[in-house]
């Protein structure tokens, strides 16, 4: 795609701000749900299986979890249906101009949904129905399906950075290529970066649950169980996600030069550029930037390697583009290293637990200082998910289409996104504080030996969750 | 049939697959609003968590179906309908959520008090969120949306064609679920709930009937070009739905709640189906066609292929998940002896 057209600069609308504020809120806090959706059914399966091989902690633990991530996917499933309606009603003409470009990314998305949701209510409702292999085998499809599902998805966006797959002819979208806006150049490295960091948010929460508990001194295999298995995905992950990150960081270089610019707070096109931490972005009224109070990494021209393999490559800087084509530098900036210091701390807290493991081989029972570093690695990774999604879509900024849509081309004109921001915060605050009740007093109950969690309009029946595996045939 | 038209009858399908599988959902939350006070309510409140729990997700991925086709298929019809009736769209996108969230946190509310607020919200969204649904293709249907339509506020919804669309999806919603609840509660062997609530379902049922017929008139003044087609190419339809709707109703009386539930599904199935039919070759009505609104030949294309993944990957799990659920495999009370209202 060379046509590298702006569409017909219409009015800005004053539904710009709380449009996308709407969209980084609906979108941020979806995706924390999302990744419990995408990691969880691969660690429960871990856990159902050895329960099938009769360890019956460990299918204790898949029940319970199971549950967990029912209520986790529902809140998810209605916080994303809410996404697509959002598409439509905040960002109408974007979809008027390139909803059939990457409409097939999203219908192979919902068909990966579909899948889950349909395995999702086969699995969570089939405790005690179905034999146990077959039952424990619901959740493969539920893996795979979170993989494409995530892959589908994040290729929408990758395609916002790196738009392909058609031709901008006098204005008209035309010789369109879904197929090719799929594969977009963005695609392989967003998703793999995405779906690492689903399991490293998801791996880390709930193991941070339970390093918890073992400091509370409840040393059971109970919670070991649920400390192990979990960072055994995150973990090993936490070791390669920032190399992901960096590859990733060189397809900005070759693609979107300007929002590597803003990671780097360069404010002008230099060769043998340092590394430099820290400091506050400013302009002046002519638009000439400068970085002040930053701190210099002593490898001269280590941001020149990190992103060309060369110490003496260039580095595109804002000054490149015209003031109005540049992103909002300080938030891409923070963003950006709040990510990558939390990654290295990850990968630091990764080479702790292996080399603890393999000096001592024990389990991590009265490490205290580690597993209060679990503990928090939880809520870490996800700011560090966050803020790379920050860094990713604010440093798109102003484009939503990069190089092609202004983001205030897009937006819808209608005078009341304030008002749905207002009520969707409302919502979403109840909704998570709700289900943060919800999750707590399911954990207090269980530890007080209730088992099946009835519901509280009544004693019922039984309920099968709480029976053991029932071959029925 | 041309590409486009292909992918607007899939689109139709999976219009239709919701209406009835997302519908009894809906009616479902529309008794629990119904279903009285704490104690009373009590077993109907168990009866559909069990019915809808396990299926309750995937019913709903149908209307993400319907939108992404919707605007991968015709792009600029989607947006001008996101813009026109931003208003409706979002109350249902609300409703959506609050009605999923409101059904997950109440199973396992702590305490009767977190329950019954969830109760509520669940319940009131059920009733608000096919209600606009509804009101939302009756103002499509009544030719209020063309391409560079002005933005219609609250009061789209309160026109004489969206009235009798929200009207009636609400109505067709709850007596579908009031069938299916009968069924299932049949199927456990609760003979105590289903003679309590059998004469309500009829109600629902007579009461559903009667808009229909009575909704001839408002639709002939509002909406002549979809009213035509529904006296003339869609009568056929109109017909089947009427006769499925009074033989269920007479099913349910005579206690055949396994058999009436087909009936009944096949009557909001062919309501629905009687719309498209009705106001084909329009996207909408009256200032899109079909033809016109098509996008990217490759994306329809493209949009096949994927159906057939669908078919091939969705449809049979999906039948298996109903039928694990009709057959007590998966499930929420389970036990087929109890009595649901002990
Ligand atoms: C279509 C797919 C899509 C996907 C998968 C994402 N986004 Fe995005 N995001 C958009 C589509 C989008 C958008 C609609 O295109 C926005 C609105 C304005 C813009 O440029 O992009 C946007 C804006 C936007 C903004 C505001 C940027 C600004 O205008 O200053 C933030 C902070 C995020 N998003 C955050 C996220 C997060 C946390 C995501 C993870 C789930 C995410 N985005 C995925
Ligand atoms: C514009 C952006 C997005 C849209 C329109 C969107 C849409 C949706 C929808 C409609 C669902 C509910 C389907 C269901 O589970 O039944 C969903 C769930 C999910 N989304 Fe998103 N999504 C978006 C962004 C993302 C991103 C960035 C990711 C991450 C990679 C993601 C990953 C997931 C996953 C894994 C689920 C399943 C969650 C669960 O069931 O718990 N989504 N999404
Ligand atoms: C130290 C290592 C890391 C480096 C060098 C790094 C680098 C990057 C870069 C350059 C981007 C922008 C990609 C783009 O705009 O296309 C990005 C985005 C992102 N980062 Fe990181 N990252 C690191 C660690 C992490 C960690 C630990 C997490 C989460 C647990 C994370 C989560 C994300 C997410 C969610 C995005 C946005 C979506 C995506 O591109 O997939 N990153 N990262």
């Amino acid at each position: 795609m060379s046509t590298a057209l702006v569409l017909a600069q219409q009015a800005a609308s004053d539904a710009l701000l709380p449009a996308r504020n709407q969209m980084a809120l609906s979108l941020g806090a979806h995706i924390i749900l999302a990744c419990f959706g995408m990691a969880m059914p691969a660690m429960i399966f871990v856990l159902h299986r050895m329960g099938l091989r009769g360890d019956d902690v460990a299918l204790e633990l898949a029940k319970r979890w199971s549950k967990v991530a029912g209520v986790l996917f529902a809140i998810g499933a209605v916080s994303g249906t809410i996404l697509s309606f959002e598409m439509g009603l905040l960002w109408p003409r974007l979809m008027e101009q390139f909803g059939d470009v990457i409409g097939l990314a999203f219908a192979f998305e919902g068909i990966s949904f579909f899948t889950e949701a349909i395995f999702l209510g086969i699995y969570v409702y089939g405790w005690g129905r179905l034999p146990g292999r077959i039952h424990s085998l619901m959740l493969v499809p539920m893996v795979i399906s979170g993989i494409t599902g995530s892959f589908f998805i994040v290729s929408v966006n990758a395609w916002m950075n790196a738009p392909t797959g058609f031709d901008i002819v006098d204005g008209e979208v035309v010789n369109i290529d879904p197929v090719a806006a799929i594969f977009n150049s963005a695609v392989w490295l967003q998703f793999l970066h995405m779906f690492f960091a689903a399991y490293m948010v998801a791996g880390f929460c709930i193991a941070g649950v339970y390093a918890v508990g073992l400091l509370k001194g409840r040393r059971d295999r109970h919670h070991r169980l649920g400390l192990l298995v979990p960072l055994a995905f995150a973990l090993p992950i936490s070791l390669l996600q920032p190399t992901v990150g960096h590859f990733a960081g060189q397809r900005i270089a070759d693609d979107q030069p300007i929002k590597l610019a803003a990671i780097e707070g360069l404010a002008e096109t230099e060769e043998r550029v340092p590394t430099v931490i820290g400091g506050v972005y400013r302009e002046d009224t002519d638009g000439e930037g400068e970085l002040v109070g930053e701190i210099e990494v002593p490898i001269p021209g280590l941001a020149s390697f990190l992103a060309q393999n060369s110490f003496d490559a260039e580095i595109v800087g804002l000054d490149a583009v015209p003031e109005d084509e540049r992103p909002p530098v300080n938030i891409v900036r923070f963003s950006f290293q709040i990510m990558v210091g939390i990654g290295t701390a990850l990968m630091g807290l990764a080479g702790w637990a292996g080399w603890r493991w393999w000096k001592r081989r024990d389990s991590f029972d009265e490490a205290t200082w580690f597993l209060r570093a679990i503990a928090i690695s939880g809520p870490a990774a996800i700011v560090a998910m966050e803020t790379g999604w920050i860094t990713t879509e604010v440093g798109r900024q102003p484009w939503i289409v990069h190089g092609i849509m202004r983001t205030e081309d897009a937006v819808t004109d209608a005078g009341w996104v304030w008002l749905t921001l207002s009520v969707l915060i409302v919502v979403y605050v109840g909704m998570f504080s709700a289900a943060a009740m919800i999750l707590r007093s399911m954990s207090q109950r269980w530890r007080d030996g209730e088992k099946d969690l009835t519901s509280p309009y009544g004693p019922s029946a039984f309920d099968p969750i709480d029976e053991h595996e029932v071959v029925s045939t | 049939m041309s590409v486009a038209e292909a992918v607007a009858l899939i689109m139709f399908v999976a219009v239709i697959a919701y209406a009835v599988l997302g519908g009894a959902d809906f009616g479902s939350g529309v008794w629990d609003l119904l279903a009285g006070g704490t104690r009373r309510g009590a077993p109907t409140r168990r009866l559909i968590d069990h019915a809808i729990g396990p299926v309750w997700e995937a019913n709903h991925v149908w209307l993400i179906f319907v939108l992404v086709y919707l605007w991968s298929a015709f792009p600029e019809a989607f947006a001008a309908l996101m813009r026109t009736l931003a208003i409706p769209f979002w109350l249902v996108g609300l409703g959506i959520v609050l009605r999923g969230a409101g059904f997950a946190l109440r199973k396992y509310s702590p305490t009767l008090g977190a329950a019954r607020a969830a109760g509520i919200v669940f319940a009131a969204a059920s009733v608000i969120t096919p209600f606009f649904l509804g009101s939302i293709a009756g103002t499509i249907a009544s030719g209020r949306v063309g391409l560079d339509t002005e933005p219609l506020g609250l009061s789209s919804a309160f026109t004489p064609a969206s009235l009798l669309g929200g009207v009636l999806a609400v109505c067709t919603c709850t007596y579908l679920a009031g069938v299916l609840l009968l069924s299932e509660a049949h199927r456990l062997g609760d003979v105590g709930f289903t003679d309590g609530f059998r004469p309500r379902v009829l109600v629902a049922g007579a009461v559903t009937g009667a808009i229909a017929l009575a909704g001839v008139f408002p639709l002939r003044a509002d909406a002549p070009t979809l009213a035509d087609e529904l006296a003339g190419r869609a009568a056929v339809v109109v017909v089947v739905s009427a006769v499925a709707g009074a033989v269920s109703l007479e099913l349910v009386r005579r206690g055949a709640y396994r058999r009436a539930r087909w009936f009944a599904a096949v009557a909001v199935a062919s309501i629905v189906a009687g719309w498209g039919i009705g106001q084909y070759p329009w996207v909408l009505v009256d200032h899109v066609t079909i033809a016109d609104a098509a996008g990217g030949r490759a994306t329809l294309i493209g949009l096949l292929v994927a159906t057939g993944v669908a078919a091939v990957l969705v449809v049979p799990a999906m039948i298996t998940l109903f039928v694990l659920a009709d057959s007590n495999k998966v499930g929420d009370l389970g036990n087929p002896g109890s009595s649901l209202n002990k």
